[in-house]
């Protein structure tokens, strides 16, 4: 069997980024995770900040070029997914927002999903279930219940962020474990599920 | 007739030059159509299509009358749409209006089908964008119906239901003129042109050849698939955009400041950029020529090969000169080219002429649905449809029921 795929989007813009820094331990906890249980994992990093030239082109025009259509394709083709984005106006960043709206509707349907952001200070911690959840329930992702929020002072003292991290990608390993494989629904797959013959199509009509 | 057919198309824009800051009038942009659609059968190319829109910044809301009026000035040019709305528009209405037009034109027209994708366009024609697909399957059974049947009774969702109903005129020669169903995204309507064998158009001018390859690919062999023929076999026509002048410096310079701040991918990409990813040539003709043979390479041979020159605030002198070094330098060679490389058995670009040939060769003059066929009838009075006695018809049918 092949191993599954985890695909850890992450929007920072820093660099270093400490948003990329949580994607990469709630990435390794999610391994860690899958590796105790048996399951042959790996993981993909999808970085935004690259790409934002294109996801603004993208946006205005419907084109994606080669590096962003290769990225949009490692998500909705994932068995699972770790977004991660820094808190801006008490939402997710412009740049998180604007790749996840460049993919179609239904493409991240039923994905097992774990949520994480960074933030100046631990008062922004809303953002996880003021914006974040909300985005990932319309788009039908399945979202573990634990998110992590990582502000500036919890990279320091012994804040509990290690334990919140390996909590969330337990809940994201059990979640990938429990769910059948999930196979992309491609409408230009004939044989698959997701296409609409003719008859099927006058039925609808 | 020869294999492929080559034209332009317009979206019918009213966009200002933002190397001059004037924006056309409705009336120099309509007049400029006529202007555009004559140059095109003076310097050889085959076919014209207006778009249709119902909102500004766009002025073709009507495009039988214009594309009568173009008929009227021309003697060979095919008239066609680029796209007919089948999913707000009343199909008995396209039924009647494009019969109309394929009678007066001499059988010079084709229709292009599409959905439409302003959504307020809906609601302001009864209709709702959510049904899209569903309208366009529904609206085109129906007209598909029209068209073949001399006396139609029909139920649906979206329309008022028929009783005893015959669309007039009846074709030219009883054969429907050609249609396209064309989608940029939907695999469904590429599904629906190969149920029916029609054509399929992919307007690729603002998408990657990967893209343009899925969609034609599944419209081939779904058109295989429901023994229409061959995957090969299939009709297919696409999109394209460019803008030429006898240097690749020169002709970057001119169209930069329009391109820059064009509706749909203004304030985007680089031109080179787009270039890159989709059909845009803007360079010198042998550019332009090298870039469309390789349509072939992901389209297959295909029939109907469309260009945008009028986009983007261009002036209309301009649009006229491309218009000249498309029939003078670029399309001879494509002819040639394509010609010289095309596949046993694929079929030529489809022609009224032809589709009568056809339709006497195989038989089915008498109608698909089983019309009777008048043996006597004159050859031009020949075809699909019977519908010398409407009335007697309607009581026949209803003595059946």
């Amino acid at each position: 069997m092949t191993p599954v795929r985890i695909a850890v989007v992450s929007a920072g813009l820093g660099e270093p980024s400490s948003t990329k820094l949580l994607a990469d331990r709630l990435r390794d906890a999610t391994l860690q995770a899958l590796a105790d249980c048996g399951a042959h994992a790996e993981a993909v990093d999808v970085v935004l900040r690259p790409l934002a030239q294109d996801i603004a082109a993208h946006m205005v025009t419907h084109n994606a070029t080669e590096a962003l259509s290769a990225a949009i394709r490692e998500v909705i083709d994932a068995d699972a997914i770790i977004a991660v984005t820094p808190t801006f106006n008490m939402s997710y960043s412009g740049l998180f927002k604007s790749f996840f709206d460049g993919i179609e509707e239904g493409q991240l349907a039923s994905i097992p999903t774990a949520l994480a952001a960074t933030g100046g200070s631990a008062r922004h911690s809303m953002v996880m279930d003021t914006a974040m959840r909300p985005m990932f329930a319309y788009l039908k992702a399945q979202v573990v219940p634990t998110g992590v929020f990582a502000a500036s002072e919890d990279w320091g003292a012994d804040s509990g962020l290690d334990r919140r991290i390996a909590r969330e990608g337990k809940e994201l390993a059990d979640l990938m474990t429990a769910l059948p494989r999930r196979r992309e629904a491609d409408p230009f797959d004939v044989e698959g599920g997701a296409f609409q013959s003719f008859e099927q199509l006058l039925g609808h009509a | 007739m020869s294999s492929m057919q080559f034209g332009i198309f317009s979206v019918s824009d009213l966009t200002q030059d933002p190397t001059t800051g004037r924006t056309p009038t409705e009336h120099e942009r309509i007049r400029g159509w006529i202007a555009m659609a004559e140059k095109a059968e003076e310097v050889g190319l085959d076919v014209f299509a207006a778009g249709e829109h119902h909102n500004p910044p766009f002025f073709s809301s009507s495009p039988t009358t214009t594309l009568g009026y173009i008929a009227a000035r021309t003697e060979r040019l095919i008239l066609s749409t680029a796209t007919t709305l089948i999913t707000t528009n009343d199909p008995v209405k396209i039924a009647e209006d494009y019969a109309m037009l394929q009678h007066l034109s001499g059988g010079r027209v084709d229709l292009t089908l599409g959905r439409g994708n302003t959504g307020p366009v809906y609601p302001w024609f009864g209709k709702d964008i959510r049904d899209g697909i569903e309208l366009a399957i529904e609206h085109y059974s129906l007209l598909h119906k029209l068209w073949r049947e001399p006396v139609v009774n029909w139920t649906g969702k979206h329309r008022t239901p028929l009783t005893g109903y015959t669309s007039t005129p009846a074709p030219l020669d009883g054969v429907p003129p050609f249609v396209w169903h064309g989608s940029i995204r939907s695999p469904q309507i590429a599904e629906q042109a190969a149920f029916y064998g029609d054509g399929f158009f992919h307007n690729n001018i603002f998408w990657n050849k990967e893209h343009t390859e899925r969609m034609v690919r599944l419209y081939r062999s779904r058109f295989a698939h429901y023994g229409h023929g061959a995957p090969e076999e299939a009709i297919v026509g696409l999109g394209g955009q460019i803008f030429m002048k006898s240097t690749e410096r020169e002709a970057k310079e001119r169209f930069r400041p329009f391109f820059d701040v064009a509706p749909v991918y203004g304030h985007g990409p680089s031109l080179e950029d787009f270039e890159q990813m989709t059909p845009l040539t803007v360079g010198t003709p042998e550019q332009v020529i090298e870039k469309t043979l390789a349509f072939r390479d992901y389209a297959g041979d295909y029939q109907r090969q469309m260009f945008l020159v009028d986009h983007a605030g261009l002036p209309l002198e301009e649009v006229l000169e491309q218009i000249e070094i498309l029939g003078t330098e670029v399309v001879p060679v494509l002819r040639r080219e394509f010609d010289s490389v095309r596949q046993a058995g694929v079929p030529d670009a489809p022609t009224h002429a032809a589709r009568v040939a056809q339709a006497i060769a195989d038989g089915t003059q008498g109608g698909e649905q089983g019309a009777p066929r008048r043996a006597d009838a004159a050859p031009s009075e020949q075809g699909l449809r019977d519908d010398f006695d409407t009335g007697a018809a309607i009581a026949r049918q209803a003595g059946e029921r």
